[in-house]
């Protein structure tokens, strides 16, 4: 076996020889493997992927169409050979299909308002931590303001003036949850500013948009992405709520909250109608809250996040 | 009589990248009055072996083996016998004083709760007791000293009243985890000699854990030097810093920069990386860095022993 | 030899720091650096020493511009720092560089090794080609100990010794005149310290370097050191040659903090430590008058108490600030 000479590691006719490179292992690669060790985020993801395709297809595969009104059968218990498995609403709307395509609005206003606040929330917060003094003053004290603005009273202006487009419901929601974002992003990288690493950089000479880019950045990504994933739930159930009060989207587009509101009119003589897109909401909820958990416990405690 | 005897100590942990045998097969033995010093870097247990004995490993450690002290097998109490024997028999400090004080609490709170709860004092009584602490402690003006927060205190200040913390009961047995590495040099001094002072007054026996040798030298009589989790050499402080017979122990005192060396010469020191528990090379444990190993050392090395009970595994006999 | 690159002059570097409630917050000025001032020569290692509160880190960092000083001045080359423009200060920063104490967390967690090492070679030559990046990366690993085929890696993946060498290579890159070493051996194994302490010294020797040396552990500093400069709540209490002053120190704090060492002989240790200080140390906020150390001298008289002394040159070229330096004789005995 090779000894090394003095004080320094290799050999250097072995380094002369071993040319291949190895492998690094990332540090999300450690937070991946963690996070498959997890079996409710495992189960959860497997499940949210069904749930994805089931809206995504199963519309197209089912045979009636949402706005398709049977009336032989209205307000029609599950059953098989009515072949509306889920049952029908008081209209005669297929139950299962509407919560089919209901589920595409909700889970798209999740997403997308969630993509939406931590675009806006992450460099906002960034910028705001990273220049500090009178910048991030007044860039949190509009958080602030914006905060304190009564979301509701916000909404409904939005929807009076602009109408009840779904595009609007993006807006409301992503204004107010990029402020979350942005705080707890300023609050990271308030803390990543001060680490040896960037002080290493500033000490070569990078940039402050560079550092921000390239050390600032992919050290919050740990923290983002798990705070998005706890977002998801929330806004989806945001936007329930705005459809329970009538607020949501309009017919005939339907989300779980416009037909949960919808079912609980019903909820004493056709129970189906409240308690299939409710289990279904429910359902998602719990999966997004799970593995939202699991990439908490994933990138914790060992990564820096 | 032993006040402490460790008996084959195993300890491992549980990890997601496999199983790491922090402490293996570890022997030594303490008598009342004594002052062990268990050296060794990163990786080498000695930290785990303390916790062990404390019963404060984490949740994915197994302890197996013997830690009898005065007959009774630490390792096989149960939490509520082993808080009897905690802070007042067996007493512990940590190396960084800031977390271990409880920042929220006057110091008086502290330590009044601890002679309290052992030894049932009324509250006057621990009171007076904690301002007698502080006083051999040294710390000025006692009094007014237990009613102020940790964070009042400088870091000297406070690993004296963690010193005082743990010598409030008396015990018979004070365990320090690197007591002075946090802290500047003069204050080391300070600590060393308050630890050995006190000792010698109250008869506490002493192990000491620290990487430091200069520390050890003033302070023990007893070595014991660990490497990747096992006994590599064990001996008076003598034996082990003017014969060295492991070739690790004989690596560390070399390369530690002292003053009273010449300083020109090139600092000799160990080659290679400090011991990956989850591989280790079969065979002796420090082959890889070893500057005398051989064909021979692909075996587990047998523990030799001298007549002056100076032990050290290695395959090599002799002095350096 | 007289080729000198750096000149510090009176530096000082003060913090405000506010303390108390709403109605009458306290504002105190900590001066974390007070009036210190030295040269250093091309090739030369000046060894920093003191206790903590004493100022060193943030004199590290004022050397290299990374605060602002509030008074005094950094030449570098005769170029006052301070004075330059973000661009000109941000150009001169190839020469100067840094290593920190905490090997681990001053690497990006998130960044391969080469990509840590090209950094600083990306931020000046943006347009410099890959393949002459990845040569030098790899090169300067080799120059640090490192293996080449470790490149990919990450930071996680080291020891700490390692992450050090990862660091340093990282200060070489540009090839500096000037590394400020901060505490660059304090959080390794006592093993490993030798490794790093051996290597700096032969780098320094190869290419030339200036090195800035901080530490608190005076035993480290002498091995690497042409100079040492004692620091003591923001003061230079002492600036001799290495073998002056481990033999015979000027100043009664460095003869404290030689007796303080602690020596790893048991029967040199075993023999009562006097160190002579007496009380602990003050805080910051709030230092004694005149002398700063006064009031745990052993040797201090009346004068110490009103006259701050000034940093003073003595006949062989060592630099003290005591009153009473020429009367005392602090040699070390039997060491």
């Amino acid at each position: 076996m090779t000894k090394s000479t003095e004080n320094s590691v290799i050999d250097p006719f072995e380094a002369a020889l071993s040319v291949r490179d190895v492998k690094g292992r990332a540090p999300w690669e450690d937070a991946w493997h963690r996070l498959l060790k997890n079996r409710a985020a495992v189960y959860s993801a497997f499940i949210m992927a069904i749930m994805l395709l089931l809206v995504v297809f199963g519309p197209m595969l089912i045979s009636w169409e949402s706005d398709f009104t049977d009336w032989d059968h209205t307000s029609s218990p599950p059953s098989v050979e009515s072949g509306h498995w889920f049952g029908t609403d008081a209209v005669g709307r297929d139950i299962l299909v509407r919560t089919l395509e209901g589920g595409r609005i909700s889970l798209l206003v999740g997403l997308v308002a969630t993509i939406v606040s931590l675009l806006i929330g992450v460099s906002y917060g960034a910028v705001a931590g990273y220049f500090g003094g009178p910048t991030d003053r007044m860039m949190m004290r509009v958080v602030d303001i914006i905060y304190a603005l009564p979301f509701m009273f916000f909404v409904i202006l939005l929807m009076v003036v602009f109408g009840r487009h779904i595009l609007f419901i993006f807006l409301a929601i992503g204004a107010v949850n990029w402020l979350d974002m942005a705080r707890i992003v300023r609050g990271q990288t308030l803390s990543l500013k001060n680490t040896e690493f960037v002080e290493a950089a500033r000490a070569c000479g990078v940039g402050d948009w560079a550092i921000i880019r390239r050390h600032i950045i992919p050290n919050l990504l740990g923290l983002v992405i798990v705070y998005a994933t706890l977002t998801i739930p929330q806004v989806i159930l945001l936007e329930s709520f705005l459809s329970f009060l009538g607020l949501g989207v309009q017919e005939p587009m339907s989300s779980w909250g416009a037909l949960v509101a919808d079912g609980v009119q019903d909820m004493e003589s056709a129970p189906w109608t409240l308690i299939v897109p409710a289990v279904f909401l429910t359902i998602t909820l719990y999966c997004f809250n799970y593995i939202g958990d699991g990439l908490r416990d994933a990138f914790d405690p060992k990564d820096r996040l | 009589m032993a006040l402490l005897e460790v008996k084959d100590l195993d300890v491992g942990f549980c990890t997601p990248e496999g199983e790491v045998h922090a402490v293996n097969k570890l022997n030594f033995s303490l008598k009342a009055g004594d002052a062990l010093a268990i050296v060794g870097e990163s990786g080498s247990g000695k930290t785990q072996t303390v916790m062990a004995l404390m019963g404060l490993l984490a949740d994915n450690g197994r302890v197996n083996g013997q830690a009898l002290f005065k007959g009774e097998d630490l390792l096989k109490m149960s939490t509520t016998e082993l808080n009897k024997h905690r802070g007042r028999e067996i007493a512990m400090i940590f190396q960084d004083p800031l977390t271990s004080l409880n920042p929220y609490l006057r110091i008086g709170k502290q330590m009044i709760e601890v002679v309290r709860h052992h030894q049932g004092l009324s509250k006057a009584e621990a009171r007076a007791h904690a301002v007698e602490m502080l006083r051999a402690v040294r710390i000025p003006d006692p009094e007014r000293r237990l009613r102020q927060y940790p964070h009042e205190f400088s870091g000297g200040m406070r690993q004296r009243v963690m010193v005082a913390m743990g010598l409030l009961c008396e015990p018979d047995l004070l365990i320090a985890d690197e007591p002075t590495t946090a802290l500047d040099v003069t204050v080391q001094v300070q600590i060393s000699h308050l630890m050995g002072e006190l000792r010698k007054k109250s008869n506490t026996a002493i192990i000491l854990i620290t990487h430091d040798l200069g520390v050890v030298a003033g302070l023990c009589e007893r070595v014991l030097v660990m490497y990747a989790g096992e006994a590599v050499e064990c001996g008076s402080a003598e034996q082990i810093f003017y014969d060295p017979r492991h070739p690790y122990t004989q690596g560390l005192l070399e390369s530690v920069p002292r003053l009273d060396r010449p300083d020109d010469k090139e600092l000799h020191a160990i080659p290679g990386n400090p011991p990956n528990l989850l591989s280790l090379p079969k065979g002796c444990k420090f082959r890889d860095r070893c500057p005398k190993a051989h064909e021979a050392c692909k075996d587990k090395p047998p523990m030799q022993l001298t007549e002056d009970r100076h032990a050290y595994r290695c395959f090599l006999s002799g002095p350096a | 030899m007289n080729d000198r690159v750096l000149r510090v002059q009176d530096l000082t570097v003060d913090f405000t720091v506010r303390e108390g409630g709403l109605v009458r917050p306290k504002t105190y000025v900590l001066k974390a650096v007070n009036g210190v001032s030295f040269d250093l020569n091309a090739g030369e290692t000046l060894g920093i020493v003191g206790e903590s509160g004493c100022g060193k880190s943030t004199l590290a960092r004022a050397l290299l511009a990374l605060i602002k000083p509030s008074r005094g001045r950094v030449l570098w080359m005769g170029e006052d720092l301070n004075k330059l423009d973000e661009e000109a200060l941000r150009k001169k920063r190839e020469d100067l560089q840094i290593v920190f104490q905490d090997p681990l967390a001053a690497l990006n967690p998130r960044m391969t090794v080469r990509d840590i090492i090209a950094e600083p070679l990306w931020t000046f030559f943006p347009k410099i080609a890959r393949v002459q990046v990845d040569e030098r990366v790899r090169g300067m690993m080799k120059m640090v100990g490192l293996l080449p085929n470790q490149v990919n890696r990450y930071p996680h993946e080291f020891s700490g010794g390692q992450c050090q060498r990862i660091g340093i290579a990282r200060a070489l890159v540009l090839n500096p005149k000037l590394v400020v070493c901060d505490e660059p051996v304090s959080a390794l194994d006592v093993s490993i310290q030798a490794q790093i302490i051996n290597l700096l010294k032969s780098l320094q020797k190869k290419l030339n370097l200036s090195l800035v040396f901080i530490a608190h552990d005076l035993s480290v500093v002498k091995h690497i050191s042409d100079r040492v400069m004692v620091m003591y709540l923001g003061r230079a209490m002492e600036i001799s040659y290495r073998d002056h002053l481990y033999k015979r120190p000027l100043h009664p704090y460095t003869s404290a903090l030689i007796k303080a060492v602690p020596v790893p002989d048991p029967k040199l240790a075993r023999s009562a430590v006097d160190t002579g200080l007496t009380g602990d140390m003050p805080s910051p906020l709030d230092p004694p008058s005149g002398c700063v150390f006064h009031s745990r001298c052993p040797y201090s008289v009346k004068r110490c108490q009103l006259e701050v002394p000034a940093l003073r040159r003595m006949e062989n070229g060592d630099w003290v600030a005591c009153h009473r330096a020429e009367e005392l004789d602090l040699t070390i005995k039997a060491c």
